[in-house]
Formats: C-alpha cells, sequence, structure tokens
C-alpha cells in the first residue's frame, strides 16, 4: 500500500523497486511478468504524488532528474560493457539488441512518468521530452562510446559483400536503422558519422579498383564491370541503408569508376569510343550512353570526341573527292563531286540514326554532328566552293532525263536540302542555283514543275522565305509567261495582218527575279526584228507602265538550213541564227562585217562562229580553216555539209560565271553587313565591338557567315560615311550617329 | 626682357620674375598684350597678306617662313598653324593670325622665331599633343566635305608629325602604306588609332596586339605584315 505523503526518497524506493528493477530484469531476460495495467497506473500514481507534495514545493524538477539518473545507472554498468566486451559482427548485434531493449526502456519509463510530461515539462517548453531523453543518454553513453568501432565493422562487412561473400543484410539494417533514430533528437548521427565514412570508403574501395579494371580490361568489359557496380550498389541501399543514401553513394562510385578513367577508358586503343562507334557496337554504345547519361557533364567528353569522329570521316570523303579531280579530267570532275554530295547524305543519315538510336536524340550529341558536318562541309573541292558543289547537285537531281521515281528524287531531294544547313555560304548557294534554275526553266523543256516546287518549299522551311522568293518568283514567271503566250497567240489569229510570217514565242519574266543578263542591240534579221515588234504591240495592250528588255541571249531558234545534199533543221541559239541569216544575202563574209553586222562584242562574237565553225558541226567554212577565230578570218556557207539525221542541235558553250557570281555574292554582302550594322547600332545606339560582331554574325547566320575582318572594314566605312564614330574615352565602343 | 609695362592704367605690373616658369610666361601673356603690341601684330600680319584677299596666303607663309629661316614643310609651322587653330591649309586670317601671335607673345618675325622651340615643347606635352595630332589630320583636308587623306600625302604627314618620337613604327607603317594595295586613302579614325597603337602596343613584338579588339582593321592587316615579314 502506498502512503497518501511521503518523501521523494520513500516514493522512489517504492519506484525503484516495483518498477525499475521489474522493468530490467524483463529486458535482461529472466522469466518475469509483464507489468499488469494496476502495476502501471501504481506506479503513475507514485510519480504523481512525488510530484506533489503538500506543502513542499513542487518536487518535479527532482523527480526529472531521477528519470535521468535511471538510464545512466544501468547503462553504465551493464549495457555499456555487454557490448564492449565483444568485437565484430556479435558486437554489432548486442548493439542492437541493446537498442531494442533501450527503446523499450523509454516506452514503459515514459509511461511510469507521464505526469511529467503533462504538468512540468508542459511549462518547460524547452526541456527534452521524456522520450528524448532517453534517446540522448543513449547515444551519450553508447554511441559516443562504440559507434566509430560500429561504423568501421559495418564498412568491413559491405566490403566484404561486394567482394562476393555473404553477409547477414538484416544485422546491417538494423544497424542502420539505430543510427537514422539515434540521430534523430540531435545531429544527424546517420549522414554525418555512418554515411560519410562509408562514402570515403567506398571511394576508397572504387578508386583502386578502377586502377586496377582500367589496366586489365577493354572498354565494354570495364563497363559491363561498373554497370553491375551500380546496380549492386543500388540493391545494397535498398536493403539496409537510407534511401538518401542512394544518390551519394551512386555518384561516388560514379565518379571513381567513370569519371576519374573516363579519358583512359575512351581513348583505349582497340576498344575505346571509336572503336566502338568503327565497328557498330550497338550495345556497348547504348551502354556507354546509359552510363555517363546520368552524370552531369559526363557526357561532354564522349560527344567532342564523337564531333572528332565525325569530322575524320567527313573530311576524308571530301579528301577523296579532291584527290580524284586532280587525277581526273575537267568532264569526270562534275561526276565525282556529285559522288561526294551523295555520299555526304549517306553520312548524315547514318549518323542522324545513330544520334537518335544510340544517343536518344541528346541535344550534345546533335550539336556534335552539326559542328562536325560544318567543318568539312565548307571545304573547297578542286576550286569549287562547297556552295557549288551543292547547287549543281541539285541541278543533276532536277534535270530532266533519268531513270528514278518521283518518290526517289523527292528523297534525294530533303537529303540534300539537309546539307544546305550546314553551309556557311548559303547566299553563294542560292545565287549558283538561281543561275542553274534559270537554265532549268528557259532551256529544259519539261523540267519537272512539282520537284522545283518541293525542293523550294523545302528550302523555305530551311532558311526562310526571303531566301526562296526570288526563286519562286522565277518558277511562277514561267507559268505566267505560258498564259501569256496563249493570249499572244490568240490575239495574232485575230490580227491577220500582225502575222510575222514565222512562229514565235516569247517568254516574259518579272526582272527582280531573275539573274542579271546583260542585254545586247543584238542586231535581228528582219523577220524576228518583226516578231519583237508584233508582240510588243501585244504587250502594251496588255499592260501599262513595264517596259520590256529583249535578252536574246537566251533565246532558241530553229531554223532549216538547205544544204546540197539535203536540208537539214538545226537547233541554234537565237545569236548563231542572226550570224546564219547573214549568209542569205551574203556569200562570204569577214569577222568584221559580221560583228558590224550583228553588233556584238568580240568576245561573243568569237565564241559564237566557234560553234558554227570549228566544232562537231561545221555549219560555215573558214578560211583559214584553223581551230581558233581570229578577227582576220572569213567564213562561207558550208553547202556541202551534211549529217545522217534530219534535225541537229548546236550547242553554244556556256561562259563560265563562276567569278561573275563570287562577285555579285561578295558586293551583296557588303550591303547586307552595312545594313545588318546600322539596324544593330540603331537600336542598341552604343556597342562594344565583340558584341557588335556577335549580333552581326547571328543576325545573318541565315545567309552567311561574316568574318570579323569583313566587318571591321564596313565599321570602318560606315565610319567615313558618318553613320557610327567611335567612343573618345572607350575606343573599343562605337556609337550611333544619328 | 621686357620693361615693365604699365602704361595702361588701372592695370597691375605684369612684368613675370625671373624664376616664373614658360607656363606662366604664357599664361601672363596670353591676357595681356598691350595696345602697340596688337599694333604691331596686326601689321605684321598685312606685311604678308595678300592684298586682294587679305589673308595670308602660301605665298605669304613662304615668306614668313624664309624670315624666320625655317623651312615651310617644317613641323614647326604645322604647330604654329594649331596654336592659331587655323583652318585652311595654307592660309591665316587676320584672327588666326591675332590668335597665335598674341599667345606666343610675338609681334616680330624675330619674337616669332625665337618662341618656336617653347611652342614646340608645349606640343610635345602629352596632353597637347593628342590635340594637335588630330588637327594635324583635319588641317590636311583642303576640300570641303573632304574625309580621307590619300596615302602619300598621309605617309608625309606621320613622318613629320610622328617620326621623332616612334620612328621605328613611322618607317615601318609608311612602307606598309605605300606597298599595300587595300587601301587608297586613310580616314580620320585610322590616323588617330595609329596614335593609339604607337603609345599600346610594344614594338617591334606586337605581343598585346590582339586583333579581335576593336582597333581598324588597317592595323590588324599592318600588324599582320609585320609578322609575316618578321618570320
Amino acid at each position: 500500500m502506498v502512503p497518501k505523503t511521503f518523501t521523494v526518497e520513500e516514493g522512489w524506493e517504492y519506484l525503484k523497486n516495483n518498477g525499475i528493477l521489474k522493468l530490467i530484469r524483463i529486458l535482461e531476460g529472466r522469466s518475469e511478468p509483464s507489468f499488469t495495467i494496476a502495476e502501471s497506473m501504481m506506479l503513475y500514481t507514485t510519480v504523481y504524488n512525488m510530484c506533489n507534495q503538500h506543502p513542499r514545493p513542487d518536487n518535479s524538477e527532482k523527480v526529472y532528474k531521477k528519470y535521468q539518473e535511471v538510464f545512466e545507472e544501468y547503462i553504465i554498468p551493464k549495457v555499456l560493457p555487454s557490448i564492449k566486451e565483444k568485437h565484430g559482427e556479435i558486437m554489432l548485434m548486442e548493439l542492437v539488441k541493446r537498442w531494442v531493449n533501450h527503446k523499450i526502456m523509454i516506452r514503459w519509463l515514459s509511461r511510469f512518468f507521464e505526469y511529467l510530461s503533462r504538468s512540468y515539462l508542459v511549462k518547460k517548453l524547452d526541456f527534452s521530452s521524456l522520450e528524448e531523453l532517453g534517446v540522448k543518454h543513449f547515444r551519450n553513453l553508447v554511441y559516443l562510446e562504440v559507434g566509430r568501432n560500429a561504423i568501421d565493422v559495418v564498412i568491413t562487412l559491405i566490403n566484404k559483400e561486394r567482394e562476393g561473400q555473404q553477409i547477414d543484410r538484416g544485422l546491417l539494417k538494423n544497424v542502420s536503422d539505430f543510427f537514422i533514430e539515434i540521430g534523430s533528437v540531435c545531429i544527424n548521427c546517420y549522414e554525418m558519422d555512418f554515411e560519410a565514412l562509408m562514402l570515403q570508403d567506398t571511394s576508397e574501395y572504387y578508386s583502386r579498383k578502377a586502377s586496377k579494371w582500367i589496366v586489365e580490361d577493354s572498354c565494354p568489359d570495364y563497363m559491363l564491370k561498373a554497370e553491375e557496380c551500380l546496380k549492386r550498389e543500388r540493391d545494397r541501399v535498398f536493403h539496409y541503408m537510407h534511401p538518401s543514401t542512394e544518390k551519394k553513394l551512386v555518384e561516388k562510385v560514379q565518379h571513381e569508376l567513370l569519371m576519374v578513367k573516363s579519358k583512359q577508358l575512351l581513348e583505349k586503343e582497340c576498344s575505346g569510343f571509336c572503336a566502338l562507334l568503327r565497328e557498330e557496337k550497338v550495345e556497348d554504345l547504348s551502354r556507354m550512353y546509359r552510363l555517363y547519361h546520368e552524370i552531369p557533364q559526363g557526357l561532354e567528353n564522349i560527344a567532342s570526341i564523337y564531333k572528332e569522329h565525325i569530322t575524320g570521316e567527313g573530311t576524308a570523303l571530301v579528301k577523296e573527292a579532291e584527290d580524284a579531280a586532280t587525277n581526273q579530267d575537267a568532264s569526270k570532275v562534275g561526276v565525282q563531286e556529285q559522288v561526294l554530295i551523295r555520299k555526304i547524305t549517306k553520312l548524315l543519315d547514318k549518323y542522324v540514326a545513330q544520334v537518335n538510336d544510340l544517343f536518344s536524340n541528346h541535344s550534345l550529341f546533335n550539336k556534335a554532328l552539326k559542328e562536325a558536318f560544318e567543318v568539312f562541309c565548307n571545304k573547297t573541292v578542286a576550286g569549287r566552293s562547297s556552295a557549288e558543289l551543292l547547287a549543281a547537285s541539285c541541278d543533276n537531281i532536277l534535270h530532266k532525263g533519268g531513270n528514278e521515281s518521283d518518290e526517289d528524287i523527292e528523297e534525294t531531294l530533303e537529303k540534300v536540302v539537309k546539307l544546305l544547313a550546314f553551309i556557311y555560304d548559303k547566299d553563294l548557294f542560292a545565287e549558283f542555283y538561281r543561275k542553274k534554275l534559270a537554265r532549268r526553266l528557259l532551256f529544259d523543256r519539261g523540267a519537272n514543275e512539282d520537284h522545283e516546287k518541293s525542293i523550294l518549299s523545302k528550302m523555305k522551311q530551311q532558311c526562310g522565305g526571303l531566301f526562296t522568293s526570288k526563286m519562286e518568283g522565277m518558277v511562277t514567271d514561267i507559268i505566267l509567261a505560258r498564259e501569256y503566250q496563249t493570249k499572244s497567240v490568240e490575239y495574232l489569229r485575230s490580227n491577220s495582218n500582225a502575222n510575222p510570217g514565222i512562229d514565235f514565242s516569247v517568254t516574259v519574266l518579272t526582272s527582280g527575279f531573275w539573274p542579271t543578263y546583260k542585254s545586247f542591240n543584238l542586231s535581228l534579221p528582219t523577220e524576228m526584228a518583226k516578231c519583237v515588234q508584233v508582240f510588243k504591240d501585244f504587250y502594251d495592250t496588255q499592260t501599262k507602265h513595264r517596259r520590256l528588255t529583249w535578252i536574246y541571249s537566251l533565246g532558241t531558234c530553229n531554223i532549216n538550213a538547205k544544204f546540197e545534199t539535203k536540208t537539214i533543221e538545226l537547233i541554234v541559239s537565237t545569236y548563231q541564227a542572226a550570224a546564219l541569216v547573214l549568209f542569205n544575202s551574203s556569200d562570204r563574209l569577214s569577222f568584221s562585217e559580221i560583228r558590224t553586222q550583228l553588233n556584238l562584242t568580240d568576245d561573243d562574237l568569237v565564241r559564237l562562229l566557234h560553234s558554227l565553225s570549228c566544232a562537231k558541226y561545221k555549219i560555215l567554212k573558214k578560211d583559214p580553216n584553223t581551230k581558233t577565230i581570229s578577227p582576220t578570218d572569213n567564213f562561207e556557207f558550208n553547202y556541202k555539209f551534211t549529217d545522217r539525221m534530219r534535225r541537229i542541235k548546236i550547242p553554244v558553250p556556256p561562259v563560265d560565271e563562276r567569278k561573275k557570281v563570287i562577285e555579285a555574292v561578295d558586293k551583296d554582302r557588303r550591303y547586307t553587313i552595312d545594313a545588318a550594322i546600322v539596324r544593330i547600332m540603331k537600336s542598341r545606339k552604343v556597342l562594344e565591338l565583340q558584341k557588335l560582331v556577335i549580333e552581326c554574325v547571328e543576325q545573318l547566320s541565315n545567309m552567311f557567315k561574316p568574318d570579323i575582318k569583313l566587318i571591321k572594314k564596313r565599321i570602318e566605312d560606315l565610319i567615313t560615311r558618318d553613320f557610327l564614330e567611335r567612343d573618345q574615352d572607350n575606343p573599343s565602343m562605337f556609337k550611333y550617329l544619328a | 626682357m621686357r620693361r615693365s609695362a604699365s602704361r595702361k592704367t588701372g592695370q597691375p605690373n605684369s612684368t613675370p620674375s625671373l624664376n616664373s616658369s614658360p607656363a606662366d610666361l604664357f599664361r601672363s601673356a596670353s591676357s595681356k598684350a598691350t595696345t602697340k603690341e596688337l599694333e604691331r601684330i596686326d601689321a605684321l600680319y598685312y606685311s604678308y597678306a595678300n592684298g586682294s584677299s587679305a589673308m595670308i596666303d602660301p605665298e605669304g607663309i613662304e615668306a614668313l617662313c624664309s624670315d624666320m629661316e625655317v623651312d615651310h614643310t617644317d613641323v614647326r609651322i604645322l604647330m604654329l598653324a594649331w596654336k592659331m587653330k587655323a583652318e585652311k591649309q595654307g592660309y591665316f586670317s587676320l584672327e588666326e593670325w591675332r590668335r597665335g601671335l598674341k599667345a606666343l607673345r610675338a609681334d616680330t618675325v624675330n619674337k616669332l622665331k625665337k618662341a618656336l622651340p617653347e611652342l614646340e615643347k608645349e606640343v610635345k606635352r602629352p596632353t597637347n599633343f593628342v590635340d594637335f595630332y588630330s588637327y594635324a589630320f583635319r588641317y590636311c583636308l583642303t576640300e570641303e566635305k573632304q574625309k580621307s587623306i590619300d596615302i602619300e600625302s598621309i605617309c608625309e604627314l606621320l613622318d613629320l608629325v610622328l617620326g621623332s618620337q616612334f620612328r621605328e613604327q613611322v618607317d615601318f607603317f609608311v612602307e606598309y602604306l605605300k606597298t599595300q594595295n587595300d587601301y587608297k586613302v586613310i580616314n580620320n579614325d585610322q590616323w588617330m588609332g595609329f596614335y593609339r597603337f604607337c603609345n599600346e602596343i610594344s614594338f617591334p613584338d606586337f605581343s598585346n596586339y590582339d586583333p579581335e579588339l576593336a582597333w581598324p582593321l588597317i592595323l590588324d592587316n599592318f600588324v599582320e605584315w609585320m609578322l609575316a615579314k618578321q618570320s
């Protein structure tokens, strides 16, 4: 029986004998029945009474202290030694057992002393709760003493498992939980002590392994091992560590195995990244991507090697073509170049697919691909720029006469246009393309309009509407020209006196869209001159405010030549026809006479006469009969000429316009850069040179890549023209002059 | 040494002491010139001026130069023009003449001649030299709306103006200008750029020259040419 009033000491005796010692006996595993409800209640009441002694002041503080002493008196003599006397795994097991016991102890004691929680501790908010105190004592008295040892044992066991031995995972889980629980009321023991040491040890472990494996294993094998290690470590965490450890542990392993040795691994002689690419080892490459993908900046090295690899392959192709071109004659050079373009498109397909399949279309690899292609797609081959080659390639595909199906052509066009993205001199390409487009539209009868439109829309998608606007205009012109032609035929039919007596057709072009052509005042034969006049009259009825300029150099003429043995139809240019018709009224004409009558330049006349007298078909006889034209030559109609065909085409070899095209583009570029600089400076008012250059290059990236020298030159010019001035105080800044 | 000039009432004694620096001399000189001096300055002007235009023209300048025993292509004449802030090459107006001679405290040819060494020193002071260098370019723009100067003249001007200070740089740059084909004329930005170049860039290694910076392109090309020559 409990007296109502008693001293703290008396109360404590009761508590000790009936509560604490009994509890300890239970914990020590001696056969002892558990506490009944009545017993618990008594103990609770005892505590209550101890605290509320009349008229003594509140003894709660004393009781609170006593509570703590319970732990100390049990742990120090009993618990701690029992752990310390053991070693290794056994020690861990003892530790876990003692901790479990301790938790039970806390639970029961908190129940007995609950009154403190309800009264005393309510007022003392910054005092630890009973539960917290219990844990703290275990930490201070046990953990601080044996914790380090425990951690060391755990690490040893982990390493044992890494080497392939079986360990007691359950035990480790319990130890891990112990660290977590112990750390919950004070410093984070799990993270700061256990985890930190474990991670450090892990780094050392894998560093050793990495150094060994990198020497012994091939790249694929090493990667397999790395993958396996990562898998196992994750598994390890899952089974006996806190989930938050996974990320940190994986990072350490990745760092030691993959990043530290990354250079050696990727550059391994026969099995490294390049070798894997060459041999197209899909699985290994995928693994490499998977492994490095998770690591921040892990892919950068790989991407840069990838870029080098692609650049190497592309450059080799270019060199191949260059070598082939120098070894062959001029006529075959064109074929070599087309072969090159096809090979490059194939290369592009291959690597685009690879980036997609193996590297998940990752932006780093796309960038590497783009930069690699930019390197070799801008090299010249046999003196011709890549812009020109690409335009020639398109021309080739679009020329009439090919056995490929429409779908094939579409596909090829699609691929070729993709290459355009890598070419810096897009404006040069546009210019060459326009020139060739003109020839196709004007001379290729039956050029496929659908294909022409299709390639233009693909280019538009890539480079914008401004890029293709002129070309689209050209295609539209041809369609409109046909309408005009129909109308003019109607007109002639209705005005019979206007009929010039020969069939003719006129193609009206909008000058702004087409390349510039020189127009000469060719003196036409009367019949042709009448045609021109008739059309002019018709055109005037159709529209006012428009002026026609005649480009005879682009015209063709079908002319019947009555030779001695037979009449042959000749398909010639308008110039050639004009020259031939002269011989209707004269038997023999000198070079200068022809020149005066036709009103042509010497260069053009030489080419013209050469095509008629020194080439494959000698329609005119030349005196003297040499291979070249000289201003002192004389010409006669060659009546004796004959051929088995009834109709022959006499071509005039085209002038090499490359230089002119490049000059025209260069000139345009100067204006374009000027405009860009002025635009930028107008909005920025004041800008540093380097920033100006960057913005300029960006703005013009769709057309071409201006180099800094050219931009500087334009700035110089703009300064002279008072658009800009240099800042007096800061010579690297430029100011816009309104 | 002048006697104290105390003819103007109310004006303090203006004789500079023997210890005063040339700067003080000029400072006090430019703020005070007596009417007699001004008269003499004007008279001197008209002795060289062209009767019809009332300006000193090239002929007059040549006469002045010979009187001073200085060649008319001498840089000191350019310095004189700078001091006068003369606008038109080969001509001095009355206002300009007055301005210059007043500042130099010269009212006779002899005094003017004697003032030249001091003038040289004054021009060579860094703060003044930039101004003088810039002036030299403007002075050679003879046509209205002219912005640039032909290579030949620039070479002469460089030699005249910078030759003493940066002999080597000028010699090499002049050689470059004469051999290259990209530029037929030089504009003010390039002119000023060259002076900055001489001051900032180590010669002849150009180790601190960076063509990516905002130097005028002609200097980029010059450095390239020099480095090619040296290798």
